[in-house]
């Protein structure tokens, strides 16, 4: 733990965010130091000799050369312990609504210290161990209704393991004992606030190959190119094409426990509205407000550079936490390429070699070791729970050209892509991923999953969805070149349907009331419908039917809004498939049966 | 204790310019240079060590010479005095007047480097501000509080836009205390006097405070023109709740500007030479709009930027627009075709569009008909590319009906006069005029209500949309 003796330094050179101090020796990397008379918080990030440079998590400007720099010996933490839901922190856990109480101002000044969980409050703590009983690390010693979606496991603290002495009942403030453990023949006291540094890993009994799906209720998402409990995704686009609605709209709707959104270097406004917003929306499964089961963390684009770069790992680190109690987390991360920014500048700063782009040469590892902390696994503790972090990272690729390396290095790791394209987007077809380009690795797997729930139907029809959508591509270079009365009369029905798929399936409003979330079986219903349209389409087609009236049918006025049905209405959509039959028997001509024998 | 004083310049370089055996001096810290003539400049100390400091000169470093020049250390950071007097009153880019009229006493001086708004403490912008421009309005509405940039390119006429925005901006919510400040950076006289014209001869003048750094002003003035008129816009908007519409143009200039310190410097280079933290200084400044819980005034920003080469992925468009919300994109292709104001509406946006329209803000229909109306013109364009490889008979009658819709769009909808004021019910009976020429069954973006309500009456008149030749 911390050595006892204070390492204290002088300033010897500002510039920006990194301040270099002498006379450090003996600090450690990463370690976290006071800056200035004002003490200002920094952290150590490169170390020569006895001379140590320094990210400031605040602006520097008012430094001078000479004042002191000491160093608290410890890395940076994060606290952990109820409390933690609801809060709106910045990039280093300082909740916001207490930088604005104690400075008594609207902005955000310098050398605030407020801490990241209430000390005052006291949570009921319902113990789940008895005096006696041997406990390891990761076992549950307890529970407090944090919230009332998120009960709150009081966990035995990593390295800590032995025989309980005591174990206590009633209400508590954070630090104060709850149990005490002896561990060969030492006692420990436990209370219910524990810090973890950042940049480590919580550690897991065993990882577990994701196989079960992460739901968000987006149908181009859930339906082609969905994501899985405990896996990775990227989101890139250029600006506009709708990358922070779709973040929103997963930490919204998925079917995630606990969701952490970090807004890493983004908009304060988007911010503002995430924390107006979600205390208001409902959780479609709870009937609960979604902030109940939310950690947000907000460091805009005009706040400290450096916390930036620390604001993911803040994040991962409270994922990780209640993942360890065996909730399934979900972080979404917006957006990773001002992380990388953050990184860039700091890197520039200390004038080191530059990779591609003024990207330092260690990106691709950052990059990669942040997503390798989402996944399933069993956690520590005896009842052998399960839990998952599941981790949805937004791009911000340039020009919204994706040969760029933050964008190169993050599809090195993830396993799922969803691809944004302006072009969607100028055409107001949201969510704006482009279903030609966009990937998910997860597909068979969770296909397997839908099978067995959805009649073994699911996974032909989004292979046959799909198809279609990939043959539109094809039909449509045609038609682009020889006009559409070159197409035969089945290249036309199979344009109408995935013209259909698209507008009627793909498109998805986030701003309607209804049309925001659909659930699995809605989705499966309308997949079903426009699919069964299609052929019963084309086998009227082939028996003489006329395009236009095939194409013109009142069902297909139903089939489009079958989105704006309520999930208690849905049961209507199964009633469409009679009502086409019946309305295309109207339209085939007499005879037609001989025609197509 | 007296600031001391310095004359031991070392290097001058661009500028920056380097002092030796400084001691006790602060990080960001105002400087104060006397050259040899007597002239006095200021600068602001980049970056220390324990005995040397780099300072930016902000009116360059031009006619400073190693030996005679002198420099004073401050012990604090630049301020401006800021007053309501401001208002009506021309000043250049380091906020001096240059209008003839007196000097401002401030009723305090302000940090022009401001500080960051917390998240926490914003309010969300939701009130819509009418323009009384068209495509802004009726396509990509903006609220008050929002950052909406102009991305214009050279040859195109992104000043009278501005200017028609500052003369016509109001909220519709009643009349309350409005003001413009306008920053000017590295615009050329012919530009600059057009806008004092402007809004001299309409009167606008009254509610506005100009910031002036002309082309053959320092470049490196630039960097501080805009600091300067954002924080005398925060003083209008937060200490005398005031509506503040803030115009800054051009920032490519000031990108230039910044682009020449960080050489200067030795910087490592991201994109084109940009330094690597461009993005995080532009946010500084576009992040300084918006609005305050319990305050009643607002911030909304309007920075117009010429994209190089008319490239929307060069650093600076690309970078403003991952920081505001939203952008205008003018086409060369409509102002070819005489169309003013020439707003490429397909892929401008407003981001916070949803947030300002609808029932009790502006009408019901105002979302649905904007997604309707950016469908069809979608769908319009993409036929008529189509006829222009296949003739016109390849289209079918439905794509005859978009292609048709999307020309008496950019006609009608797009096209309106530079004096022309239209309130946002004119815009939007105007869209749902033009939509008459397209099938009903067709309109998938309008709820079925909306549809009775609004374009019925409209179908059964049996008046159509039809185009105006050479109407303006």
């Amino acid at each position: 733990m911390a050595t006892e003796k204070v390492i204290k330094g002088t300033i010897e050179k500002i510039s920006g965010p990194l301040v270099v101090a002498k006379g450090m020796y003996g600090a450690s990397m990463y370690d976290v130091v006071r800056i200035g008379e004002i003490g200002l918080v920094g952290e150590i990030i490169e170390l020569k000799g006895d001379t140590a440079s320094i990210q400031a998590y605040e602006e520097t400007s008012g430094l001078m050369p000479g004042e002191p720099v000491v160093s608290t010996g410890l890395p940076l933490s994060v606290e952990l312990g109820p409390g933690l839901m609801e809060q709106f922190y910045d990039g280093v856990q300082r909740p916001l609504h207490l930088i604005e109480e104690v400075a008594k101002s609207h902005y955000i000044s310098r050398g605030i210290d407020v801490p990241a969980i209430d000390r005052e409050k006291k949570w009921g703590f319902v113990p789940r161990v008895k005096k006696g009983d041997i406990v390891a690390e990761g076992d549950v010693l307890g529970v407090v209704q944090e919230t009332v979606l998120v009960e709150h496991k009081i966990l035995v603290p990593y390295g800590v393991s032995g025989k309980v002495l005591e174990i206590r009942e009633g209400d508590f403030k954070v630090e104060e004992t709850v149990a005490v453990i002896e561990q060969s023949g030492e006692k420990k006291n436990v209370s219910m606030l524990q810090r973890w540094p950042v940049r480590k890993p919580r550690p897991v009994a065993k990882r577990l190959p994701p196989v079960i799906p992460l739901t968000t209720g987006q149908r181009v998402v859930d339906a082609f190119f969905p994501i899985a409990m405990g896996g990775t995704a990227c989101v890139p686009g250029p600006f506009g094409s709708g990358k922070t609605v779709i973040q929103h709209q997963l930490a919204k709707w998925a079917e995630a426990e606990i969701v952490v959104y970090v807004g890493c270097g983004e908009r304060g406004n988007e911010m503002t509205d995430v924390l107006l917003e979600f205390p208001e929306l409902e959780d479609p499964r709870s009937g609960q407000p979604l902030m109940k089961r939310t950690v947000l963390i907000a460091n805009t684009s005009n706040m400290p550079v450096a916390a930036r770069e620390a604001s993911i790992y803040t994040a991962i680190t409270m994922a990780e936490y209640y993942r360890d109690m065996g909730y399934s987390v979900a972080l979404m991360a917006d957006s990773t390429s001002r992380w990388a920014e953050a990184l860039r500048e700091m890197s520039g700063r200390l004038e080191e070699m530059p990779g591609e782009e003024g990207y330092p040469a260690y990106l691709g590892t950052r990059l990669a070791s942040f997503y390798e902390r989402a996944g399933r696994a069993i956690v520590l503790g005896k009842e052998g729970l399960e839990g998952s972090v599941t981790a949805i990272g937004a791009v911000s690729p340039p020009g919204g050209d994706l040969s760029e390396p933050v964008s190169q290095n993050t599809l090195r790791v993830t396993k799922v892509f969803w691809g944004l394209d302006a072009n969607l987007a100028y055409q107001r077809h949201f969510p704006a991923i482009n279903w030609l380009l966009s990937y998910s690795l997860y597909t068979d797997k969770l296909d397997e999953y839908w099978d067995e729930r959805f009649d073994d139907e699911w996974s032909s029809l989004r292979i046959e969805g799909m198809t279609l959508l990939e043959d539109e591509d094809s039909l449509r270079e045609i038609v682009r070149l020889v006009g559409v009365d070159a197409l035969s009369k089945e290249e036309r029905m199979v344009l109408e349907t995935a013209k259909s798929l698209r507008e009627d399936f793909l498109h998805q409003n986030a701003f309607h009331e209804v049309d925001t979330y659909a659930s699995m079986e809605k989705q499966f219903k309308m997949l079903k419908t426009i699919i069964a349209f299609h052929h019963i389409g084309m086998e009227a087609l082939k028996k003489g039917a006329s395009m236009n009236e095939v194409f013109n049918l009142p069902v297909r006025e139903a089939i489009a809004r079958m989105r704006y049905l309520e999930e208690k209405e849905i049961s209507k959509i199964d009633d469409l498939e009679d009502r086409m039959k019946q309305e295309i028997s109207g339209v085939i001509p007499v005879g037609g049966e001989s025609d197509a024998a | 204790m007296l600031p001391k004083e310095y004359r031991t310049i070392s290097e001058l370089s661009g500028p920056l310019l380097m002092v030796e055996k400084t001691r006790n001096v602060r990080y960001d810290e105002l400087v104060e240079i006397e050259l040899s003539s007597g002239e006095r400049r200021r600068g602001r100390v980049l970056e220390i060590t324990s005995d040397r400091a780099l300072v930016q000169v902000f009116e360059g470093t031009d006619g400073i010479d190693i030996k005679n020049t002198k420099l004073l250390f401050l012990g604090k950071v630049l301020t401006i005095p800021v007053s309501r007097d401001m208002l009506g009153r021309i000043f250049n880019g380091r906020g001096e007047p240059i209008d003839d009229g007196a000097q401002i006493l401030g009723d305090k001086k302000l940090d022009i480097n401001g500080m960051p708004m917390n998240p926490f403490s914003r309010d969300f912008p939701s009130e819509f501000i009418q323009t009384g421009i068209s495509t802004i309005d009726g396509m990509n509405p903006m609220v008050r509080g929002q950052k909406l940039p102009i991305f214009s390119a050279s040859g195109l006429p992104h000043n009278r836009m501005a200017a028609q925005i500052a003369r016509q901006a109001t909220v519709i919510s009643g009349h309350e205390d409005f003001a413009v400040v306008f920053a000017a950076m590295g615009i050329t006289f012919e530009e600059a006097s057009f806008f004092m014209e402007d809004f001299r001869k309409t009167g606008a003048i009254q509610r506005t405070v100009m910031f002036v750094n002309l082309a053959d002003d320092p470049a490196i003035e630039r960097i501080t023109t805009p600091r300067i008129a954002l924080t005398a816009a925060e003083y209008l908007a937060f200490e005398l709740n005031m509506h503040v519409v803030v115009i800054l143009t051009d920032l490519t200039n000031y990108c230039e500007a910044l682009r020449e310190i960080s050489a200067a410097r030795k910087e490592v280079p991201g994109r084109r030479g940009y330094p690597g933290y461009l993005y995080t200084d532009l946010a500084t400044m576009y992040e300084r709009a918006g609005r305050l819980k319990g305050k009643s005034g607002s911030i909304t920003q309007i920075p117009i930027l010429t994209m190089p080469e008319d490239d929307k992925t060069h650093p600076i468009p690309d970078l403003t627009g991952y920081i505001t919300e939203g952008q205008i994109i003018l086409s060369r292709t409509l102002h070819r075709k005489g169309i003013y104001p020439p707003v490429d509406v397909m892929p401008s946006l407003s981001r916070l569009k949803d947030k300002g329209i609808g029932k009790g803000k502006t009408r019901e229909d105002h979302a649905d008909l904007m997604n309707q109306l950016f469908a069809a013109y979608a769908r319009g364009k993409e036929a008529k590319e189509l006829a222009v490889i296949l003739g016109e008979g390849a289209l079918t009658d439905e794509d005859k009906a978009f292609a048709k819709f999307a020309d008496i769009f950019e006609d009608r909808y797009v096209r309106q006069g530079e004096y022309e004021n239209r309130t946002f019910e004119e815009t939007l009976e105007l869209g749902w005029d033009l939509l008459t020429v397209i099938p009903v069954k067709e309109l998938k973006r309008v709820r079925d209500a909306y549809i009775e309500k609004y374009l019925q009456p409209r179908m059964q008149s049996g008046e159509k949309a039809e185009a105006v030749p050479g109407k303006v």
